[in-house]
């Protein structure tokens, strides 16, 4: 009897704790405060066009970025080659426009792994404590202890190079971060009221974490993840260029901008658009992510 | 105060030891085959077998972390299979550079970031201020190693003149420093900014001035030293994007450094050179995080973390 009615509680707890036209309203509140925030809306338009360049690249330009054309090789900007063409011959706008799918697909494919890994550790290691949790800390001060794009770089150098591996490299670089950040939030939704009337009625700790737990732990992370995508597209290119990452005649940015080097006193275009193409993607992401942050939290600004 | 220093001290070993623990399994955790990777792909089978005696490959990981410790604790960290030089001469001899560039680097980024974020502050929305800020989002969001490419462009190859590449003179540095330090100088004019602002608006910032305090003192004296706190922090964090950011700048301006050297190593398969050159790194940057974190308990004395109360 009394589980039937435990049962039942729940449901109608879960139920009212996301019904739709609320959720609704939240969305577009944020979405609100985002369009009023001009530099987040560039940031936007930003991705925005690169995704469209990603998915639509065929149709915008006639060009394979991979095939070669020996006899066109190291061409200036012209009307025919807008951002000339490389010592291959091939299109280099063409190689930019193709590049977008591999910054973008590097971007967020690893992040989707550190925050796969790192989000349920995180949970576990706040939610439950005691010695699991000290156990994580300390793996994750270990991990800490390589700096920067240094542990992506450690990853690379035991799994070989290549594009998949940079995406794991990078996405395992990236846990840390995430552990840290939902270890955070649960601590701090932890000692609620509701988690222990949720507690009281029975329901399993699963369920608390995923129902009742995570839904406000998701601000922090969609922001972060906003954040880390564009350091996960600047690790990557810096793994390209390093020759540790895409190989040729992949058209990915870092990598086309580390061969350019050798023709930067004659075509210096080779160089410079490949740079920019990830400087803008990279801004794009920040800027979107500052005014997310902004959008979901405004007392976030005094935060850092 | 000291009990927190040493405590702070012991919490560094399980750090390191843990650090070992996985440059140690770099070897291991090659997929397949991890001696005959590190033979490479044309390596007679007799070398093959060299390799793997070597690196006691065949014995248990326990023995195998055993022996790497010991000789580790002795200084042995191996030699190079590509010049058979001790691991320790090789890095001995690039670790100078890689310290004096990121050093360089990071003076270069806190007096243009901290100066930046102060005048930022104290004038707030002003031409100055937007464009500082402007350029500091474009400064962590520009590739370390395009930044590297265009100031070799515009200063050396059209200019004429600095240096492209190498070492020797104070003329070499400057485009490597100059371009490590530019993200960590656009951190910091916004953090900066942001925590003089907060101070600012403080009540005893108020009261200084109705002191009759000039502005430059209640910049200099009250504002700046409190704002400093969170300065100092991001300095020491941002000490390790610098090292990593270091192993790019050092391969666009051919500077002989650790994170170069490391690279270089990768690619040749040399890994007793890549354990060495991330193990280098690694405690170095521990050892950073645990003086910024002492620095910063001095700094601000209300973290006393449980110890006895301070003033």
């Amino acid at each position: 009897m009394e589980k039937s009615k435990l049962d039942s509680l729940s449901k109608l707890d879960a139920t009212s704790k996301l019904p739709t036209p609320k959720r609704d309203t939240e969305l577009r509140q944020v979405w609100r405060h985002l369009r009023r925030n001009r530099l987040a809306m560039v940031g936007l338009a930003v991705l925005v066009l690169f995704l469209l360049c990603a998915i639509f690249a065929p149709f915008i330009t006639p060009f394979d970025p991979i095939k070669t054309d020996f006899g066109n090789a190291l061409q200036d900007p012209s009307s025919e080659n807008l951002l000339g063409t490389d010592w291959l011959g091939r299109d280099s706008f063409s190689r930019i426009l193709y590049g977008s799918r591999i910054s973008l697909a590097i971007g967020l494919i690893s992040v989707t792994i550190g925050m796969l890994i790192g989000v349920p550790i995180g949970a576990l290691s706040g939610y439950y404590g005691g010695r699991f949790d000290i156990l994580i800390q300390r793996i994750i001060d270990i991990l800490i202890a390589f700096p920067g794009i240094l542990l992506a770089i450690v990853v690379v150098a035991v799994l070989g190079v290549g594009v998949e591996n940079v995406m794991i490299a990078v996405g395992i670089a990236s846990v840390p971060i995430y552990t840290r950040l939902v270890r955070g939030s649960v601590l701090a939704v932890k000692e609620q009221g509701y988690i222990a009337a949720a507690k009281a009625l029975g329901i399993g700790d699963a369920r608390i974490i995923i129902r009742h737990i995570m839904p406000n732990c998701l601000g922090p992370i969609i922001v972060q993840s906003t954040f880390q995508i564009a350091t996960a597209i600047l690790w990557a290119a810096g793994l390209g260029f390093l020759g540790l990452g895409a190989q040729p005649p992949d058209p990915e940015w870092g990598a086309m901008l580390s061969k350019g080097r050798e023709y930067i006193r004659t075509s210096h275009h080779l160089t410079t658009y490949p740079g920019l193409a990830i400087l803008f993607m990279v801004l794009g992401f920040n800027l979107l992510g500052d005014g997310l942050r902004d959008a979901l939290d405004p007392r976030s600004r005094k935060h850092r | 105060m000291y009990g927190y220093v040493i405590r702070r001290l012991l919490l560094a070993i399980p750090v390191l030891i843990g650090v070992s623990i996985l440059v140690f399994a770099i070897i291991r955790f090659i997929p397949g085959d991890p001696a005959r990777a590190i033979a490479g792909v044309h390596a007679s089978p007799e070398y093959i077998e060299q390799v793997r005696r070597e690196l006691l490959l065949d014995e248990g990981l326990h023995v195998q972390y055993y022996v790497y410790m010991t000789n580790l604790l002795q200084g042995d960290l191996g030699r190079s299979t590509f010049t058979n030089r001790p691991v320790t001469v090789e890095l001995a001899q690039r670790f100078p550079n890689t310290m004096v560039l990121a050093v360089t680097a990071m003076v270069i980024a806190s007096i243009i970031g901290m100066s930046a974020g102060i005048v930022s502050a104290t004038k707030r929305y002003s031409l100055f201020d937007n464009f500082s800020m402007l350029a500091a989002l474009v400064g962590v969001a520009a590739p370390v190693f395009w930044l590297g490419v265009m100031f070799q462009l515009l200063f050396s190859v059209q200019l004429g003149w600095l240096p492209s590449g190498g070492i020797g003179t104070w003329k070499h540095l400057v485009l490597p420093a100059l371009t490590l330090g530019l993200a960590t100088a656009a951190l910091l004019a916004r953090i900066t900014r942001s925590s003089m602002l907060e101070v600012l608006g403080q009540d005893y910032i108020t009261t200084a001035r109705s002191k009759g305090l000039i502005e430059r003192v209640v910049i200099n004296k009250h504002a700046f030293k409190n704002a400093l706190i969170p300065v100092v922090t991001v300095i020491g964090l941002q000490f390790g994007t610098l090292l990593g950011g270091a192993v790019l700048t050092e391969t666009v301006f051919s500077w002989p450094g650790i994170g170069r050297l490391m690279v270089d190593s990768i690619l040749a398969r040399d890994y007793p050179v890549v354990q060495g050159a991330v193990l280098l790194l690694a405690v170095f940057f521990v050892m950073i995080n645990l003086v910024v974190d002492i620095i910063y308990a001095f700094l601000d004395p209300r973290i006393s973390y449980g110890t006895k109360e301070v003033e």
